[in-house]
């Protein structure tokens, strides 16, 4: 697939909640802002496993991975997603992984070091978050 | 003076003051003659203590003693929670609220592949009853009163609640507390259930008729419009999905042949209190009146007990902002004058620094000391419902009771609130008014950096995040989780493995898996077997093999 072909195709966002954690409003809000926003949004539900979660960026092979978790257990098992996902083919070379929830700043440093390209806090904007995806999205190797 | 007022006071207001004295022999302004204990409208006014219970469910309610301080605490393994516990009741605080971990909850053990990232995190991890003996090392059950939240494996930690207090002396007779036990508000909004509707429901009837006959000081369940409302619901939502639910838990009982007036005093509920001062006290007074005629008109109640809507408050978690964190000590302070001002009777106030992690033990202090500042300084605990007959706040009720009984009649139309959980009903309208709610907020920070400088005249204002920034750094500490917690937890969980007689937990753990396709109480055979050491994940888990697990019918 060649860059233009990727700006031109509607972009396809899973986001995910990995662990226990069942606060989705966040996950919610996000999944139906991009989707407003004209991308392609698959949402799994709550208590997802890392293979799971890949295993769905795997079948609808999305260009982002979204991870919300507010339990703070980010530092676990966001990494162990793309963990899980880099067995499968797909990295951060090819799909953008972002994170959200309670997340503090060190550890949002940690996650980046991790694959993470951003991460987004409580007052997000929505609309910065769509922005942000389709300013990185093209930036990926699709090929 | 009223002569309905007059009959008052000489009735159930002395009867009240009889029994228990008043926290003062008078209470004064700084001015002037001895405050009375309610001031009326006229003779129609209904008084504290009376059906509908608008104005109260006590005769004195806070002049007679105050709300409850019941701060939600635990973190880590059971000795830190412990530590934090006793730290709360020496600063004064009058019950605890126990805050377990995500695969305490969810009926996983610590060692638990699912448990994995999560052990210690949201709260403490209790695998067995060696943890939950030392969460109340020295603490004396018979003495203070505890608040579990748990829910689907409510029953298991009840037990392990009851089994520890015998083993301090202490009976189930003698024991105080409550269990959320509130699985429906599971499937809309918090996300802890196990199991499907049907055997869940029945784990909640079970404790009802054990409880009622065995714990007689328990209260089986605090209905929770809590998280629903966290999730994004209005007010009047949170009165109507709660009450609709507390309705299919009844509906469930009676089906089991257990009478509302017998298990209705031990119904709690549990409600938020969000921002919109005076929305919210008129919320709390909207929804008493309402569950009291629900109570007498759908159930034929004519216990005046099992009419009276009694509910704990938090503060509203999502209303805090990680941005200029200490604002949140305001929009707490708010948030509990108005849950006070609305008649709770027990209450948890925020810290400051929750939208950024824990909170730390500066914060939590800070927190309790709202509630004491409220209580003992600012004089509006020295009156009975001092808002009542404000033309504001009799509407905003009378408005707030008609819109919940509306929400109600529709998930009566959908079947009740089973089904309409089943339907997405509840699900999909939270989501609806969160969105809205969202938009609302980026459409201002939309017109603060378009520089509209006129603050919310075109969205919903959050001060410190879509108005009034600063580029000041938070200095608040991050409370960190020790990283050792699960593998602490994972070898006490094999030296009770090793220590305890496997041929009695595997018959306690048969008998529980036996039970479940038949009638029988579970409750009884799970105290059986947290006492031969058995795990909450194995009495879970021999539970999920009858019933196997729920699947979450998503809706975005």
């Amino acid at each position: 697939m060649s860059d233009t072909a990727t700006m031109t195709d509607q972009i396809r966002v899973l986001v995910a909640k990995p662990g226990l954690d069942g606060h989705d409003r966040g996950a919610k809000i996000v999944a139906r802002a991009l989707r407003d926003a004209g991308m392609e949004v698959i949402y799994t539900g709550i208590r997802q496993t890392p293979d799971m979660i890949a295993e769905a960026a795997l079948q609808e092979d999305v260009h982002v991975v979204a991870l919300s978790v507010l339990s703070g257990a980010h530092l676990e098992l966001f990494p162990r997603v793309v963990e899980a996902c880099g067995q499968r083919g797909i990295t951060p070379e090819n799909t953008l992984f972002l994170g959200g929830g309670i997340i503090p700043d060190e550890d949002a440093a940690v996650l980046q070091d991790a694959g993470f390209s951003a991460v987004f806090g409580p007052g997000a904007h929505t609309g910065d978050i769509a922005e942000y995806v389709r300013a990185h999205v093209p930036e990926l190797d699709r090929s | 003076m009223s002569s309905k007022l007059q009959e008052w006071l000489d009735g159930p207001y002395a009867k009240a003051t009889g029994r228990f004295p008043e926290r003062r022999e008078e209470f004064r302004r700084s001015s002037g003659d001895a405050l009375a204990p309610i001031y009326v409208n006229g003779d129609d006014d209904p008084l504290p203590g009376e059906y509908p219970y608008t104005r109260g469910i006590q005769p004195t309610m806070y002049r007679g003693r105050l709300w409850t301080m019941r701060q939600y605490a635990g973190q880590e393994d059971a000795e830190a929670s412990n530590h934090r516990y006793r730290f709360l009741l020496d600063q004064g605080q009058t019950g605890l609220s126990v805050a377990f971990d995500l695969p305490t909850q969810i009926g996983y053990d610590s060692d638990a592949s699912m448990a994995e990232g999560e052990v210690g995190k949201v709260g403490v991890a209790i695998d067995s009853i060696d943890d939950m003996r030392t969460l109340f090392d020295q603490i004396p059950l018979d003495r203070v009163t505890t608040s579990m939240t748990i829910n689907s494996t409510a029953n298991i930690l009840l037990s392990l609640y009851a089994a520890v207090a015998e083993e301090q002396g202490v009976g189930r007779d003698k024991i105080g507390g409550t269990v959320q036990n509130d699985i429906l508000k599971e499937y809309v909004a918090r996300g802890t259930y196990i199991y499907p509707p049907k055997p869940s429901m029945r784990l909640i009837t079970d404790s009802f008729d054990y409880c009622t006959r065995e714990v007689p000081r328990w209260n089986t369940i605090s209905i929770s419009g809590y998280h629903m409302r966290e999730a994004g619901c209005t007010a009047a939502q949170e009165i109507g999905f709660t009450l609709a639910n507390a309705i299919a838990y009844v509906e469930a009982a009676l089906e089991q042949g257990l009478a509302f007036d017998s298990f209705g005093p031990r119904l709690s509920f549990f409600f938020a209190c969000h921002s919109n001062f005076l929305e919210e006290i008129g919320k709390f007074r909207a929804a008493r009146r309402l569950w009291a005629s629900i109570a007498r008109e759908r159930f034929g109640s004519e216990n005046q007990r099992a009419q009276m809507l009694r509910f704990h408050t938090q503060t509203g978690g999502v209303t805090l902002t990680a941005q200029q964190p200490d604002n949140n000590v305001i929009r707490t302070t708010l948030q509990a004058l108005a849950a006070v001002l609305g008649g709770t009777q027990s209450l948890h106030t925020n810290s400051l620094d929750e939208a950024l992690g824990l909170p730390s033990e500066h914060a939590v202090e800070i927190a309790l000391r709202t509630q004491q500042v409220i209580g003992y300084e600012s004089g509006v605990a020295d009156v009975i419902d001092p808002l009542g007959g404000s033309y504001y706040i009799e509407q905003t009720t009378d408005q707030l009771e008609e819109e919940a009984r509306n929400y109600i009649e529709q998930i009566d139309a959908l079947g009740g609130a089973v089904s309409a959980i089943e339907q997405g009903y509840q699900q999909a309208e939270i989501l609806e008014a969160a969105s809205s709610f969202q938009r609302e907020v980026e459409t201002e920070a939309e017109a603060a950096r378009e520089g509209d400088r006129t603050a919310g005249h075109r969205g919903r204002v959050i001060v410190g995040v879509n108005r009034f920034e600063t580029d000041e750094e938070s200095d608040v500490e991050i409370v960190r989780v020790d990283p050792t917690v699960r593998e602490r937890q994972i070898e006490k969980l094999e030296r009770l493995r090793d220590r305890r007689d496997p041929s009695a937990v595997s018959a306690a753990l048969d008998a529980i898996q036996q039970a479940a396709d038949t009638d029988e109480n579970l409750v009884p055979l799970m105290l059986d077997a947290v006492k031969q050491s058995a795990t909450l994940g194995e009495i879970s888990d021999a539970l999920r093999k009858v019933w196997g697990e729920y699947r979450e019918r998503i809706v975005v």
